[in-house]
């Protein structure tokens, strides 16, 4: 049961995120991503983290999608123009066009090869972790990163607002 | 008849979402999508992050994953900003078009 789930859930997010990437209109990128990451919000309720889970649809898919959504409606700038010229070519063309395809194969190939050195590790199985365990780590361990988060927002909230502002003429 | 899901399985699931996410930031022409595309790459990392935590069996990854988070929404804030303010300059979201930093 566990192993059908997790190769339909995979194939879901693999499959979503290849449709973000290959979308030319924004807006389905958007709705896809989020399907990808309610995908991954399965997997890790399989990995034991229901907290994480949570925070993966109410933060991710909520707030911050929301966010883009909100820009892409505003902007109203629906499609990207069709490739013309040496954008048209995928290994051809412009350099950091084609860095980037060698890069990513590199990654694949790389990462493979990897972990096929230490194949047949098997995932602990148990209770899922508690959220009691992780709040007591974050506010006794990780207090100075948490603080730290908080002010990082309000620099970013500052920001947003200074960078999106209208100018006054 | 399917195999068990694997520490490797994780690995390898999240390795192929950041590929794709790479892959995304290189090949679009559309900043909201390189955006978008960086998000993807970000959830993969997640997904190594919680993996590993079931691996070793510790909560430590799910509070980096939190962190992640929390930058990912002010990256978020701040670039979907950013592409406010460019589009009201240009009127368009190739990034070919803002090439005012390049000599």
């Amino acid at each position: 049961m566990d192993a059908l789930l997790f190769w339909i859930l995979a194939a879901v997010a693999v499959v979503a995120s290849l449709l973000v990437v290959g979308q030319r209109n924004p807006m389905y990128s958007v709705l896809l991503l989020i399907v990808s990451f309610c995908a991954l919000s399965g997997l890790y309720v399989l990995l034991g983290a229901p907290f994480v889970a949570a925070i993966q649809i109410i933060i991710y898919a909520g707030a911050i999608m929301v966010l883009f959504l909100f820009v892409v409606m505003l902007l109203n700038v629906p499609t990207e123009d069709p490739p013309t010229g040496y954008h048209a070519r995928l290994f051809g063309g412009a350099g950091p066009r084609r860095f980037g395809a060698v890069l990513a194969l590199v990654f694949v190939v790389e990462l493979a090869w990897a972990l096929r050195e230490m194949a047949g590790t098997t995932i602990g199985r148990g209770a899922p972790s508690s959220v009691y365990d992780i709040g007591v780590r974050l506010f006794r361990d990780y207090g100075f990163a948490f603080e730290a988060t908080s002010l990082l927002i309000l620099v970013a909230m500052v920001g947003a607002i200074v960078l999106a502002r209208k100018e006054p003429s | 008849m399917l195999p068990e899901p694997t520490f490797n399985s994780y690995l390898m699931l999240s390795a192929v979402l950041f590929s794709i996410g790479t892959a995304g930031v290189f090949l679009r022409r559309n900043i909201i999508t390189l955006l978008l595309s960086v998000e993807v790459m970000l959830n993969a990392v997640n997904l190594t992050f919680v993996a590993a935590d079931r691996y070793y069996h510790s909560v430590d990854g799910q509070i980096v994953v939190f962190f992640v988070m929390a930058v990912a929404a002010a990256e978020a804030a701040v670039g979907l900003a950013i592409v406010i303010a460019l589009f009201r300059h240009r009127e368009t979201l190739s990034p070919d078009a803002f090439t005012t930093l390049k000599w």
